[in-house]
């Protein structure tokens, strides 16, 4: 880590990025990402200039809308956390009952001059949520209060479930788990509880899932035994991917990509046309910027003041990797196909505003800092 | 609500938390995420490490199938050139305006403007509609085929209008001769279901047409040539991108050379003009086949792009049998055209010499049996002593009854299979039929009944059972002409191998008569002349004035048993008799010989002896006249070959 933190009281020796209350390495990581994310997405677009300016533009708003957050001092939305949360789930709520329907699922939200999702908010709204619930507290959590966290991230995680929208609710019920865990939950507990999830895991399958969720668990086990259909994603990522080899086949050469073989190439199988086109070098490359924003996130997370920031700072960094993950994971078939897009490299997405916020909220926790007394 | 307030109950107790311990717990936490986080990473390392470096030949050949495809490219058709290098058979480009509906901004209007141009119809429009359904719309779409050379000018001149509209030329087979070389050429048409499952379908992947019919079906596997591919790249949809990737070019088909002279050929159709019948012209040296006549012909240019229902069924059902090969599948009664070779048969098995006559009062009775008489043609006969010659150049049946009865049928038979009858001439057609030449044993064989004197006798006139194909006759009389070997027919002469040409085999045929004795050979050559030549000769009138020697025989072949008073002008037209005439010439050193048979003409002499004449007359003013054949081919389009 290359940049050491000053004493913000210092005001002599201030620099323009920390009145701005920017992280150096955390925009240079994401910058890094965003530009080799243009330049793939300019090749999956089949060379769109249209694509790349409306994804330029939309770059833009969640850069400046990170740059907001960062300026609020951490406190004041600590403060306001659980009417934050109280919102989100009354928003839920009206989504149910007045939702506008789309794609055969009912998440958005039409306030007539204004469509957005509250399914977004909550995936902040939780963790801040369960950071401000167990900052309150000593820790590590002791059962009555783990029951009350379940029950903070099982509310909004339901409700977004039955939308349905399986990603956004599986994000933010992990988002919540990692504060229950980066609280210092008891191992023993923990393993009880995956005891508990391994017995459910069947009554799931058969109660609760819905017929295309259990299809893609199908087909992820065996993606060839419905190559032309279901299967016909995944096969064709791994083909693209496994074909670019180490050194890839060259930007804007990719077969897979360029002849339209590989489906949703811009969107949420971006992955497989850098795979395809930069090769594994290409991969590693991706892989290192994530790993270097990643790691900045955790080194703020450890390097926080109190215990709600540092419980969201660490929650923020640990979801932003589970999108990175799930991703990758689904693209090149170690994990069935949810419709999570590639952090700040694939085209559109709604959550690209909400993730950039929540970097937005890394900054402010490295750069309004309290002046500890000693 | 109610946990802001269990919250703020318990804010009494953050006083005892202890800070350090907390701290240390949750950043204890964070490295272990953190450390998490990295064996997560490493993970998906090693599984694309798993895909693009372990299974990379696995995915590229994947990948490679996905985007390559194989177009086949069709060879071209072998062509096929007379013997003078003319051609007979081509591949012509024929246009086809095509569109690609994805490429048409607005498929109505251009449509709209085609029309203005006269270039399509209304009909175009709505069959265009309707292949429009269910294609993919980055395929060309027929509008309209067989354009001919105006609309494509017109068309090309307005290209900038039309966007997506283009002209698509393909190679179609074309023969300028059309009927008059029909039946020795025969046809090419499209391939249908039968001949898919025949051929092999890896070379005809990108061929539309196959022989039908004739030389072009036989010669197939010359002519069709070897097919060439292009591997190009396509995108999901099946679009090709860019230039072919490899190309192998297609290897031709082999070009043919035929021996027949088309001009010759010509001649031969025309002098049969409106009759039904057959003329084949051959070279009695090799078997070569000069002309093959079968009339009426048809345009085979009609069955290579298509031919309506109603014409097909005007062909088929046409009481002039047009489809029908004459030549190669006619089967008619000989009649006396086979005197001179029964003649033969006669001095060879010493039962008649030269000298020896036969009396002929108009009839012939078999000796002790009086209840049927066999009539002469001529009522009063030909007088009291008819010898060999007489009997050839007059044609008089009484001097054949009679050596046939005594030679029997076992002997003709025999005799006659060795100039061919009853037999394959062998022609590089294989279409053609080998008639009867009747035998006690084929008797027995197909009709389960004896074999009856009376019977020998009427085929001592060539008429009962025997009946032969013109190519056959043709054969007979080359051989007897020559007095030498008979070979099997044949019109390939040569066939182009790459840069050269190869001369096909010239195969002597099977059972070859025996003309050690030149002087029974002589008689009957000698008789054959005088037929032409003789004031009394059959085909005397025919002959008159010919500048070169030749040796003939006629034949007027009863197709109804005839009362004394038959008169042609009563009898209905498919009743009269048969005209025919073998001949051949020089007659010192033959080098055509032809057989002529014209249906319900009348007699040989009149009607078949003229054609004979005629196709004489060409072959010898084109083989005395090298500058005049020159000028000649120039006009209907000289082809070099080598």
């Amino acid at each position: 880590m290359a940049l050491i933190d000053r004493d913000p009281s210092d005001r002599r020796g201030k620099s323009l990025a920390s009145r701005l209350h920017l992280d150096l390495p955390l925009i240079a990581g994401l910058l890094l990402l965003v530009i080799f994310g243009l330049l793939v997405l300019y090749s999956a677009s089949g060379e769109s200039q249209g694509q790349l300016n409306r994804q330029g533009i939309r770059l833009a708003i969640a850069f400046l809308a990170m740059f907001f957050i960062a300026w609020i001092p951490p406190r004041v939305y600590q403060k306001w956390t659980p009417f934050i949360y109280a919102a989100g789930i009354l928003l839920l709520l009206a989504v149910v009952f007045f939702g506008e329907k789309g794609k055969g699922a009912q998440r958005w939200l039409d306030l007539g001059f204004f469509r957005f999702q509250p399914s977004e908010i909550m995936k902040l709204a939780v963790p801040m949520m369960l950071a401000w619930y167990f900052s309150e507290r000593s820790l590590p959590p002791k059962l009555r209060e783990l029951f009350i966290a379940a029950v903070l991230i099982a509310v909004p995680t339901l409700l977004i479930m039955i939308q349905p929208d399986l990603g956004t609710s599986i994000l933010i019920a992990s988002s919540g788990g990692f504060i229950i865990f980066l609280a210092g939950i008891k191992w023993r507990v923990l393993l009880s509880f995956a005891l508990v999830a391994l017995v459910y895991a069947p009554i799931h399958w058969f109660y609760v899932m819905q017929g295309y969720q259990k299809q893609r668990v199908l087909t992820f086990l065996d993606p060839e035994k419905d190559p032309l259909g279901s299967g016909y994603h995944i096969i064709q990522s791994k083909i693209a991917i496994g074909s670019g080899g180490i050194k890839g086949k060259g930007w804007l050469e990719g077969t897979q990509s360029q002849l339209e073989f590989l489906p949703e190439r811009n969107t949420d199988f971006i992955f497989a046309v850098l795979g395809e086109e930069f090769g594994f070098y290409g991969i590693v490359l991706l892989l290192s910027i994530y790993l270097w924003i990643i790691g900045r996130g955790f080194y703020i997370a450890a390097q926080a003041q109190d215990t709600y920031t540092r419980l969201l700072a660490g929650a923020i960094t640990l979801t932003f990797f589970v999108y990175v993950f799930v991703n990758i994971g689904m693209v090149t078939g170690i994990l069935p196909v949810v419709g999570l897009p590639l952090p700040l490299v694939s085209y559109g997405g709604t959550s690209m505003v909400t993730m950039m916020a929540s970097f937005g909220i890394l900054m402010g926790i490295q750069t309004h800092k309290k002046l500890l007394p000693g | 609500m109610s946990l802001l307030n269990a919250s703020s109950r318990q804010k009494g107790s953050r006083s005892f938390k202890d800070h350090y311990l907390e701290r240390k717990l949750l950043v204890s936490r964070v490295v272990i995420a953190f450390v998490f986080v990295v064996l997560m990473l490493i993970a998906l390392v090693m599984r694309s490490w798993y895909l693009q470096v372990v299974k990379h030949e696995d995915y590229q050949t994947r990948s490679n199938d996905n985007r390559i495809s194989v177009q086949p490219i069709a060879p071209k058709r072998g062509l096929i050139f007379d013997r003078n290098g003319v051609l007979l058979a081509e591949n012509r480009s024929v246009y086809s305006l095509e569109i690609i509906p994805e490429q048409v901004a607005d498929i109505d209007n251009t449509l709209v403007k085609l029309k203005q141009l006269a270039l399509i119809e209304e009909k175009h429009q709505t069959a265009f509609k309707s292949k429009l359904r269910g294609i993919r719309r980055f395929k060309s779409v027929v509008v309209k085929s067989r354009l001919n050379e105006e609309e494509v000018a017109v068309f090309s001149v307005n290209r900038h209008q039309f966007p997506g509209v283009r002209i698509e030329a393909r190679l179609v087979r074309h023969y300028p001769f059309g009927e008059e070389l029909v039946h020795a050429l025969g046809y090419v048409g499209r391939i249908n279901d039968r001949e898919l499952a025949r051929i092999d379908q890896a070379n005809y992947q990108a061929t539309r047409h196959i022989g039908k019919v004739g030389l072009e079906k036989f010669y197939e596997d010359h002519l069709h040539g070897t097919i060439g591919f292009r591997r190009v790249e396509t995108d999901v949809q099946g679009r090709v991108i860019g230039e072919p990737l490899f190309e192998k070019p297609p290897v031709p088909g082999n070009n043919l050379r035929l021996s027949i002279d088309i001009r010759l050929q010509q001649v031969a159709a025309e002098a049969m003009g409106d009759y039904r019948g057959s003329v084949v012209a051959i070279d009695p040296r090799n078997g070569e086949i000069l002309a093959l006549v079968s009339n009426p012909g048809y345009d085979p240019n009609g069955f290579v792009t298509g031919i309506s229902v109603s014409d097909y069924q005007k062909l088929t059902t046409s009481s002039d049998r047009p489809l029908f090969n004459r030549a190669l599948r006619g089967l008619y009664s000989p009649g006396s055209v086979i005197k001179p070779h029964l003649g033969w048969v006669g001095l060879e098995s010493k039962l008649i010499t030269t000298k020896s006559t036969v009396p002929d009062p108009g009839f012939w009775i078999i000796p002790n049996e009086e209840q049927r008489l066999y009539r002469d043609w001529k009522k009063d006969g030909h007088g009291e002593a008819v010898d060999l010659r007489l009997a050839i150049v007059q044609s008089c049946d009484p001097y054949f009854y009679d050596l046939a009865y005594r030679m029997g049928i076992d002997t003709l038979s025999k005799y006659m299979r060795s100039f061919g009858f009853g037999q394959y001439t062998g022609i590089d057609m294989g279409e053609e039929v080998p008639g009867i030449m009747p035998s006690r044993e084929w008797k027995r064989a197909e009709r389960k009944m004896p074999w009856f004197p009376g019977e020998t006798v009427i085929t001592g006139i060539g008429q009962g059972y025997w009946i032969s194909t013109p190519l056959q006759m043709a054969n007979s009389i080359a051989q007897l002409g020559i007095g030498g070997t008979r070979y099997n027919l044949h019109l390939v002469t040569h066939i182009q191998d790459g840069d050269s040409w190869k001369t096909t085999p010239i195969v002597p045929a099977e059972n070859q008569a025996d003309f050690s004795n030149k002087d029974n050979l002589k008689a009957v050559q000698n008789a054959m002349r005088r037929v032409n030549l003789y004031p009394l000769g059959t085909a005397k009138t025919a002959f008159s004035g010919a500048k070169y020697t030749s040796a003939g025989k006629t034949g007027t072949v009863q197709l109804t048993s005839q009362t004394e008073d038959y008169d042609e002008t009563k009898v209905e037209e498919q009743y009269r008799d048969n005209a025919m005439y073998l001949g051949y010439a020089p007659f010192e050193t033959p080098e055509i010989a032809l057989a002529v048979v014209v249906e319900n003409a009348g007699h040989g002499g009149d009607k078949a002896a003229p054609v004979a004449r005629k196709v004489l007359d060409e072959y010898f003013r084109a083989r005395d006249n090298k500058t005049a054949s020159l000028n000649r081919s120039e006009k209907v389009g000289q082809y070099g070959v080598n």
